[in-house]
């Protein structure tokens, strides 16, 4: 079995007109056994960057917290914010340094920039850092969001609009798969809000 | 008398200073936290419990590759270096439009094939090495020195850094275009391919290839190149980057040529009749962001 597919998950992001969103499923399981419906995959760095980590649960929250460590450390420094290219950069960093032995998971990275610009990327589990201007996927689920996502997605959609294209590009691409679901955890941000939403999903 | 004799050797040979040094550090080793940022370097820390799930039998994640056409050729007056545009992830697409051509120097590029981080990151290491070498030196940065930085970096890791890299530019030497493998070996070439569309393109370069290019015999040859590695070979698609160094000028032609547009958009888009249940909602309001206006008022009084 692939050590992906010991939790299950499934993480999105696309790029809207000023905004952004990232979406992800709430399943935790050990392999077949479902064992929570509620994990939180997307965490908050500061009010504009978001990171939604996939794969391995334990790998998954130790590097968040090691990630929450060095944002802080870095706003005691310089008195600001990171910026989200500037967090990539960082994230990117700290899985390269463990090359040889690495943290099994999968970052999607999406905030909002200097004059509101949307930035998402995601990586592979050593660092390789692929920029999109569109949407990013991870997860068990990827080859479906792939598809879902290349179907949906418009350039430039409001909030709304791109709300409910992630969800039902989530919702449809994790109905695939046995390993994630139960429901879809979408944050929206705009320069102005952040809005979180708790999605119905297929319990199965 | 003990104590000074100990202090003697620690100031006396440097291989003595060196086994001090060690020793130290193993010291220090068990009783660090790991919380301090590191000192640069690979880490280790996670090798001994990746090693325990891979023996109960979860297998490694795959990485992410650029399958890869990289190209490059020596012309009249510089060097021209070809890429395509595609990550693999397996036998997956990750990134269509990826960007294979690093900078190292203003006058000095690098392709890479192989795993991506690794590509990224030793010649994004190269590159700060180069520039502080600038520094300190004054002058451009050669070729052969990134070459060496290069060799040097992937020859002591025996190949695990998967880095395959073609490295062109031109100094006060002239035009130099060189290979080098993920094992460290290096060749010095008129005109060089590597990646999984290496046969594809160079077959192309084989049979049109001649010394004494033009500008634009070279791009031309250099793009029809890269287009069999996209059509021939599966790990390699999407676009063709170009970047032409010259002596004291560089263009980097991102995309410059598009042979795989997108077929079927629809101008309509999907739209959602049926619109998804939400069970909760919670919105966050920002704060708004406040402009600081430095006030010029007097210095302060001691």
């Amino acid at each position: 079995m692939q050590i992906f597919e010991y939790n299950g998950s499934a993480v999105v992001a696309m790029v809207g007109k000023n905004c952004f969103a990232i979406a992800s499923d709430r399943r935790l399981g050990v392999q077949l056994q479902t064992i929570a419906t509620d994990f939180q995959r997307i965490s908050k760095i500061h009010d504009r960057v978001f990171i939604g980590l996939s794969g391995l649960a334990t790998d998954v929250q130790t590097l968040y917290q090691r990630l929450v460590f060095r944002h802080k450390l870095y706003q005691l420094r310089e008195e600001r914010d990171m910026k989200p290219e500037t967090f990539a950069s960082l994230v990117s960093a700290i899985l390269y340094e463990k090359r040889f032995g690495p943290y099994l998971c999968q970052p999607v990275i999406a905030g909002l920039g200097d004059d509101d610009k949307p930035f998402i990327c995601t990586m592979d589990s050593i660092g390789a850092k692929e920029l999109a201007k569109d949407f990013v996927v991870s997860g068990t689920a990827s080859e479906s969001l792939y598809g879902a996502c290349e179907a949906m997605y418009k350039p430039d959609m409001e909030a709304e609009e791109l709300f409910e294209t992630i969800s039902q590009a989530l919702l449809s691409s994790v109905d695939r798969d046995c390993l994630s679901g139960w429901g879809g955890h979408v944050y929206i941000v705009t320069p102005t809000e952040i809005k979180e939403r708790i999605l119905k999903g297929r319990m199965d | 008398c003990f104590q000074l004799f100990l202090l003697l050797l620690r100031f006396e040979l440097p291989s003595s200073r060196k086994i001090f040094k060690t020793r130290v550090v193993n010291r220090k080793m068990t009783h660090s936290s790991v919380d301090l940022p590191p000192k640069g370097g690979f880490s280790f820390d996670l090798c001994k419990r990746n090693d325990m799930l891979t023996q109960k039998g979860l297998k490694a994640p795959s990485f992410l590759k650029t399958g890869t056409t990289i190209v490059g050729l020596i012309f009249k007056d510089g060097v021209i270096l070809g890429a395509d545009t595609r990550a693999t992830e397996g036998p997956i697409v990750a990134d269509k439009n990826c960007e294979k051509i690093h900078y190292m120097a203003p006058n000095i590029y690098c392709c890479g094939a192989g795993t991506a981080a690794d590509t990224e990151a030793v010649t994004d290491m190269v590159s700060s090495q180069l520039r502080l070498h600038r520094y300190q030196t004054g002058r451009d940065s050669r070729v052969i020195t990134a070459l060496t930085l290069l060799k040097k970096h992937l020859f002591s890791y025996q190949g695990h850094v998967s880095a395959a890299l073609v490295l062109g530019g031109v100094d006060i030497t002239g035009p130099h275009l060189h290979t080098i493998y993920p094992h460290g070996s290096t060749d010095t070439l008129p005109f060089a391919t590597m990646g999984s569309g290496s046969l594809a393109a160079m077959s192309v370069f084989e049979a049109k290839y001649k010394e004494g290019l033009t500008r634009d015999e070279g791009i031309k040859l250099v793009a029809e190149a890269i287009c069999s590695g996209i059509f021939n070979d599966l790990g390699s698609g999407s676009n063709v980057d170009i970047c032409v160094i010259t002596k004291g000028h560089k263009e980097y032609l991102r995309n410059y040529m598009e042979p795989n547009p997108r077929t079927y958009v629809s101008s309509k888009g999907y739209s959602f009749t049926k619109k998804t249940e939400v069970l909760l909602t919670k919105i966050t309001p920002l704060s708004e962001r406040v402009e600081i206006v430095e006030v010029a008022g007097e210095a302060m009084e001691e």
